[in-house]
């Protein structure tokens, strides 16, 4: 039975605490003698502090203590940027943890406050008095790149200017001539040209941000109970900005609400929160509201991309061109120069085979939030750019889109294959995922629907996304080679108790996605327990081996490995017990299913029960066995993972007022063998539908002085339930050659496909009535103008 | 100034002293010290904080303690019967439908409303009657499995 739960949907282990209440989340933890924090943060986007006046604030009822920038320097450095992009003319602007000059952004930190309640340390800050010279602001990732935009910053980290906002500007590109390419399309084929903005986008984990600090100043140890989703990487950072040495800092991410990239970083608050426990030697707890979510917490895309395709007249793409501004926010985020570059460039070949490209990417300041990883972090943007110029391709061309696709894609391979970005991608078949898909869903006769045209002012769209994503991050001499500060192996310990019940202890870090099943899952499969006997430990540092997060669609593809090939070890030396104990020679040995058998002879067999008691026991061991059922394995991938798949949206558009409605929404994706299909079924459902709220109704927006007027969750229009139609979610699967269980990762491939599949549909939808280009999202206010305009010209 | 409230939370009385801005939701997480009640937001959007006030679901959030003075109040820690759990609680364990969980207690008693009105409802109705809570993991849709499932589970049982 054990083994085949390897491709079982059963119900998540994780659940019976969740859905009674019983979970601990950051804002849960009490602790003896808690004081409160809360933070003030900048009402200007780019002013001069000129004075702070604090005094009101400390005689408030319950304050303990008002900190302001003067009061951390030297005690907490500025927050560091841990992705150092090569050959980029990088530029760090120093990030500090309260601004003590400028504030440069409507969440920096101006100061803070600790109180007896939460009560009073909010009523307190509005007692500090905080006077501001105000300067000239620009949030628009372009502008801010002009000559005439206000500068940010007056130097960076190393004493260097930072002309025109500019806090990289990073090149990739491969293939043959590309100006070439241009010129013969130009004269002989087609280019096509198309401005796209990606928009600003909140990522909103229904878990705000928060931090619990314990310090102790007996033994100068410190706890961090902290909303993360990468706890060893906040211990070390955290040690780097405050100075807790890494032996002492404990990490903690307990139940973690939902993450989606916002939970990567490492943030200022963070950091105050423990200075304050340190200084006044209290456990001091930290939790943002909502609006200071929007205000502070990372934002995700904010791209404005220019993109020039070159085609031969039968469809055929000759080449790529593209400058893309990435706006960064005011501050260099942890790894927020490798989402808009190496997750986003290297993948600007998708599934096709494009003979030449180039990219210019320019990272750029400017007065809002910092931007980082957001579900997908960088892929969507290229799958998107690819998608919408093949659409416009097959437009011009007078093709249907599906076609333009087949004509371009990589044929079918099953072990490596080069791409023009140098990424060996390890397995796929494009054409295939296409093909089926288009079969499932009846595509042929949705076009001839619409060919009769509108039904009551409605009209219909179909909109397609093929896509390919990188995951599974990634190989460590590699995260070396594109700058990012770390590893990007995992770990996991596998320890057998007597009874034969499992541990098993974990560096990554799941806040939602369910590894805790999936994980017992891979045990028992591998060595034959029930998944009900084995225990995953994770998110605390001082009980787990070192691990690098949960990020990238990694935990499952790297750290699943670690697990198995530790099971694997577990298994090589059970079997030699076993052999030991059935006083036969281990080449003799067979296993199936948690039993250790002479060949031939399985009714005289050792479970892995038993071995567990005779090695924790070590009554009688082979000679030069050490004593105990345990083993530890780092897993450093050889390659990343590369899952794919096609998505078809179906809309209809009603012409009279703009509104438009998903109708249908087809996801066909391949990520290799399925753990447990119910919970790849449940990420596919939630990535979907966060992409099709970036098309269709997300977007983050500052105005002209930089207030961020999407501040609430009363203007930023998340997906709700009664907007969604029904998802119909179907899969392939191909193995994945270099991976031990052949398993790639599902966490992002829904974002990654869907924002273009819904904005195609809504494009092919628009386009009898003569629409050509309209910025996300598609507010009815839009699309109505869109075809106003349309009409007048 | 502070006003005293008595408030039943899941059979338990609690009497205090409490200040006439306190929130419901901050008496049920600090005073009741049951933590199962979320707060997800600050402008009543997400739901994640509701709760059954005499049966009938509130947003905690946008109550205020004294406004509860006297009401029994239900949250998740309340809707098991001992070790069985509520139908709800079932359906969406057995249908997937959470993944964080932190949108999850507020889900459920939305979800248990949703039924006390509608004991048999259709996707549609049970899409229209969750548009007050968020979740950003599930997209919905087992949420809708889970509901449906918990109508059907509930009108078996009863027969």
């Amino acid at each position: 039975m054990s083994s085949r739960i390897f491709g079982s949907g059963i119900r998540r282990r994780e659940d019976p605490r969740l859905i009674t209440g019983s979970a601990t989340y950051t804002h849960d933890i009490v602790l003896p003698g808690m004081v409160h924090a809360a933070m003030l943060r900048s009402s200007h986007a780019h002013a001069r502090i000129t004075r702070i006046d604090t005094e009101k604030a400390r005689v408030a009822p319950g304050v303990v203590a008002v900190y302001t920038g003067a009061d951390i320097e030297g005690a907490l450095q500025p927050v560091p940027c841990a992705w150092l992009l090569p050959d980029s003319q990088l530029r760090i602007a120093p990030y500090p943890c309260i601004a003590k000059d400028v504030v440069r952004y409507t969440g920096d930190i101006v100061a803070a406050v600790v109180a007896e309640t939460p009560y009073q340390a909010q009523d307190a800050l509005d007692l500090i008095e905080v006077h501001y010279d105000p300067l000239p602001t620009v949030t628009d990732p372009e502008k801010a790149a002009g000559d005439d935009a206000p500068q940010l910053h007056a130097k960076d980290i190393n004493g260097d200017d930072i002309p025109g906002n500019q806090a990289f500007h990073w090149t990739v590109a491969g293939g043959g001539d590309l100006d070439a390419a241009f010129a013969e399309a130009e004269a002989n084929g087609v280019v096509i040209k198309e401005r796209i903005l990606q928009q600003r986008l909140i990522p909103n984990a229904m878990e705000p941000r928060g931090a619990v600090a314990q310090y102790t100043r007996a033994t100068g140890e410190l706890t961090l109970w902290n909303t993360t989703q990468n706890p060893h990487i906040v211990r070390f950072l955290c040690s780097v900005v405050t100075g807790v040495p890494e032996d002492k800092l404990r990490v903690i991410a307990p139940e973690v609400g939902g993450g989606f990239g916002s939970k990567i970083a490492v943030y200022p608050a963070d950091f105050v929160t423990v200075f304050c426990s340190k200084t006044l030697g209290r456990p001091v707890k930290w939790i943002e509201t909502r609006s200071e979510n929007y205000q502070a917490t990372t934002h995700g895309r904010d791209h404005v991309q220019d993109i020039e395709l070159a085609a031969t007249k039968d469809g055929k793409i000759t080449g790529l061109r593209c400058t893309v501004h990435a706006g960064m926010g005011a501050y260099l985020s942890t790894a927020a120069p490798g989402i808009p570059t190496i997750l986003h460039g290297l993948m600007l070949s998708g599934c096709y085979t494009i003979p030449a490209l180039k990219e210019d990417v320019y990272g750029v300041y400017t007065n809002g939030v910092p931007v980082e990883a957001y579900r997908g972090a960088g892929r969507p943007e290229a799958t998107f750019m690819l998608e919408r110029l093949i659409d416009m391709l097959a437009n011009e061309l007078d093709l249907d889109p599906a076609d333009v696709r087949r004509r371009n894609f990589i044929p079918k391979f099953d072990d490596g294959h080069e791409v023009v970005t140098t990424l060996n991608y390890d397995s796929g078949d494009y054409p295939g995922a296409l093909d089926k898909l288009i079969e499932h869903t009846g595509y042929q006769a949705l076009r001839e629907k619409q060919k009769a045209g509108p039904s009551n002012g409605k009209y219909l769209g179909l909109g397609l996304s093929s896509y390919v994503e990188i995951c599974g991050l990634g190989p460590s001499q590699v995260a070396g080679a594109i700058g990012f500060q770390g590893g990007l192996w995992e770990s996991a310990i596998v320890r057998f108790h007597p009874t034969g019940k499992v541990h098993v202890f974990i560096g990554a870090s799941p806040h939602g996605q369910g590894e805790e099943t999936t994980f017992a899952q891979i045990v028992a499969s591998e060595i034959g327990v029930d998944a009900g006997d084995v225990k995953i430990f994770h998110g605390d540092t001082d009980s787990t081996p070192m691990g690098w997060g949960t990020y990238g669609s990694r935990t499952t593809a790297v750290g699943g490995a670690a697990l198995a090939l530790a099971v694997r070890k577990i298994r090589d030396k059970a079997k030699v017990l076993a052999a030991h104990l059935l006083e036969a020679s281990v080449e003799d040995m067979d296993y199936e299913d948690g039993k250790f058998f002479v060949k031939g002879s399985p009714d005289k067999a050792k479970t892995i029960q038993d071995i567990a008691l005779m090695a924790n026991v070590a009554w009688n061991l082979p000679e030069g066995m050490e004593a105990g059922l345990e083993a530890t394995t780092f897993y450093d991938p050889p390659n990343f993972v590369f899952p794919y798949g096609a998505h078809l949206a179906v809309v209809e558009v009603d012409a009279s007022t703009g509104q438009v409605e998903l109708t249908g929404y087809t996801a066909l994706d391949d990520c290799g063998p399925q753990i447990n299909p119910v919970i790849v079924e449940g990420q596919v459902h939630g990535g979907i539908v966060q992409g099709v709220g970036q098309a269709l109704w997300e977007g983050a927006a500052y105005d002209e002085s930089g207030q961020l007027i999407t501040g609430s969750m009363l203007d930023y229009a998340l997906p709700r339930a009664d907007l969604l139609p029904e998802l119909d979610v179907i899969s392939t699967v191909t193995r994945s050659p270099h991976h031990p269980l052949g398993v790639k990762g599902i966490g992002e491939a829904g974002t990654i496909a869907s924002t273009s599949a819904v904005y195609n549909a809504v494009m092919d939808a628009l386009k009898p009535l003569g629409v050509k280009r309209v910025d996300m999202p598609f507010t009815p206010e839009r699309v109505w103008r869109a075809i106003q305009e349309a009409k007048g010209s | 100034m502070k006003v005293p409230v008595r408030i039943t939370v899941n059979g338990r009385l609690f009497e205090r002293e409490v200040e006439p801005r306190l929130l419901l939701v901050h008496f049920i997480r600090v005073f009741a010290e049951l933590t199962g009640t979320k707060v997800g937001c600050d402008t009543s959007q997400c739901g994640s904080c509701t709760v059954l006030i005499d049966g009938v679901s509130a947003k905690s959030c946008t109550t205020l303690a004294v406004q509860a003075d006297g009401a029994n109040v239900t949250t998740i820690e309340g809707l098991a019967d001992g070790e069985k759990l509520h139908a709800l609680q079932e359906s969406f364990w057995n249908k997937h439908g959470l993944q964080c969980g932190f949108c999850t207690p507020g889900m459920i008693l939305a979800s248990h409303e949703l039924l006390r009105t509608n004991a048999s409802p259709s996707d549609d109705e049970i899409r229209h009657g969750l548009e007050g809570n968020i979740c950003r993991c599930t997209g919905y849709q087992n949420i809708v499995r889970a509901v449906k499932d918990a109508a059907e589970a509930t009108a078996a049982a009863d027969k």
